[in-house]
């Protein structure tokens, strides 16, 4: 008994470790590519390391009270509570995660979790420009979410379960089976749902990449930066695995999930680079246009059939 | 009574007000502290090369020099590969790029954007004008010599320094950081009497906290 959850512990270790050093190979990667779409060279792809290190480095912090300390911390338990209940690589031992039946359900609410714990941490600090960042953050993955939400339930009315696992097994067996063939509209309906959760060019507008507000973070710094930052790495390659087993047949082994993983996140950067960005307003208004339309079609489908 | 001869305290808080703005809540009043690095050798080097690795610029343009830190981001000169990135806000940075001639009125918000960056933090000083005034060292409203007011690190003379000049500032600066002689943040710690003495005279209506963090 005690070993079977020691050896479950190690299991979940490892599988995090992994999924970090993904999500940070991952966007290096993405500022290469970046780069080069522009004509630059570009930081070195290691650069998301250092700048953790660095951030870790830093000799002063200045804390703002209990709830800026749990914002970041609330934000990493949205991130690996997300990717712990999602098995990221079908039949694997140790890469299985703690997949249950309910999953599907879980995993609306926890990438939403994280996003509610940084908001209240944000807004703790007392900075104007957080206060505005979490604003405009919240009204975009809120209306993000309408198009996902009926994306899942179309996928989940077609395999009529609500587990990742079952979802991943039913489309075993060739790319006839992916949900991607079976399920056009609810994949659509997802992938353009993925551009706001993956907070790329034409929805970045929370994080002002450009702006003299940079959103949410603008107070956080040293170590709380750097918790932010390991986080943002496990919650997209989260994010991506999710996408992966839901819409793309899952994985068998680490080199599938690496390459579907990556070609799923080049579909946002793609976006990125050739989009410019929405206002809020904006792109609350075009999630709920077409994305929602074609989710609400993908359900429909679900219904009369 | 004018408004430059106000304190803080009397501003927030007008006669006849309802509610007390307590300063307290809102600034930090302690002084800085010098924080030495790492006591392990090998910790302080990894650091330092980290630190000199990855420098993030405030993104805050105070003269004519501004004009030369745009270019440094585009195609042609591609600072980022060098891992330099610019950040809009203090508390995340690590330099402070003061880009050419600093009139008083700017030295109150450079005082304050510095403050509030975290040790370690290093300073950059772009064109004459920061060395000895430039072409306004007789200017009525401009300072001199900013190494008076904040501890610099590099000096990039020139009017104006070329983009390829500011990158050999920076490589100079990362040099500085990895031999751990970039120590800027304790400088000004430790001799902050004499700072905030030497800001206070040349800055008149000083209607600001002591030390904002």
């Amino acid at each position: 008994m005690m070993e079977g959850v020691l050896v479950k512990i190690g299991y979940a270790l490892a599988s995090l470790f992994l999924i970090t050093n993904y999500g940070l190979l991952l966007i290096g990667v993405t500022m290469k590519i970046v780069a080069r779409v522009h004509g630059r060279i570009g930081p070195p792809f290691w650069q998301p390391y250092v700048d953790i290190v660095k951030n870790i480095s830093m000799r002063t912090t200045v804390s703002h009270g209990v709830m800026f300390y749990l914002g970041p911390i609330f934000r990493l338990t949205g991130g690996i509570g997300l990717y712990l209940i999602i098995p990221a690589v079908y039949g694997s031992v140790w890469l299985q995660n703690f997949s249950f039946s309910g999953d599907l359900i879980l995993v609306l609410y926890f990438i939403f979790f994280g996003m509610l714990g940084m908001a209240l941490g944000a807004a703790e600090s007392g900075h104007p420009y957080s206060a505005m960042g979490v604003m405009r953050g919240l009204a975009q993955a809120t209306t993000s979410e309408v198009p996902f939400a009926l994306a899942i339930i179309a996928i989940a009315a077609q395999h009529h379960t609500l587990s990742i696992q079952d979802i991943v097994a039913a489309q075993q067996g060739g790319i006839l089976h992916w949900n991607m063939v079976t399920n056009p509209l609810a994949t659509i309906a997802g992938m353009l749902a993925f551009l706001g959760m993956m907070s790329h060019s034409p929805f970045d507008v929370h994080m002002a990449p450009q702006e003299i507000p940079i959103g949410p973070a603008t107070e956080y710094h040293s170590s709380f930066l750097s918790l932010m930052q390991t986080n943002h790495s496990i919650f997209a390659a989260a994010k991506l695995v999710l996408f992966m087993n839901l819409f793309f047949g899952g994985a068998t082994n680490i080199l599938e999930m690496v390459i579907k993983t990556f070609l799923i996140f080049q579909w946002a950067v793609f976006v990125g680079v050739v989009f410019p960005r929405f206002r809020v307003e904006q792109a609350v208004r075009w999630f709920l246009k077409i994305p929602t339309a074609v989710g609400l079609a993908a359900v429909i489908v679900y219904m009369i059939h | 009574m004018k408004d430059d001869e106000k304190t803080i305290d009397e501003m927030l808080n007008p006669a006849g007000a309802e509610n007390e703005f307590l300063t307290e809540e809102y600034y930090c009043q302690a002084l800085p502290k010098a924080v030495q690095p790492v006591a392990n050798k090998i910790v302080r080097k990894f650091y330092n090369w980290a630190q000199a690795n990855s420098l993030w610029i405030l993104a805050f343009g105070t003269g004519c020099g501004s004009i030369e830190l745009p270019p440094l981001f585009t195609a042609r000169y591609d600072i980022s590969r060098f891992g330099l990135f610019p950040r809009p806000t203090p508390r995340q940075s690590g330099v402070f790029i003061i880009s050419g001639y600093l009139s008083v009125k700017t030295l109150k918000r450079v005082i304050r954007s510095y403050e509030q960056m975290q040790n370690p933090k290093f300073v950059l000083a772009l064109g004459s004008c920061t060395v000895n005034g430039g072409m306004y060292f007789d200017s009525y409203n401009t300072i001199n010599r900013l190494d008076y007011y904040l501890p610099v690190d590099v000096y990039i003379a020139g009017c104006m320094p070329r983009p390829e000049a500011l990158i050999a500032g920076f490589n100079k600066l990362k040099q500085l950081i990895k031999e751990g002689k970039a120590e800027g943040a304790n400088k000004y710690a430790e001799n902050f009497e004499w700072y905030k003495a030497n800001q206070k005279k040349i800055i008149k209506n000083w209607d600001m906290p002591e030390y904002n963090w």
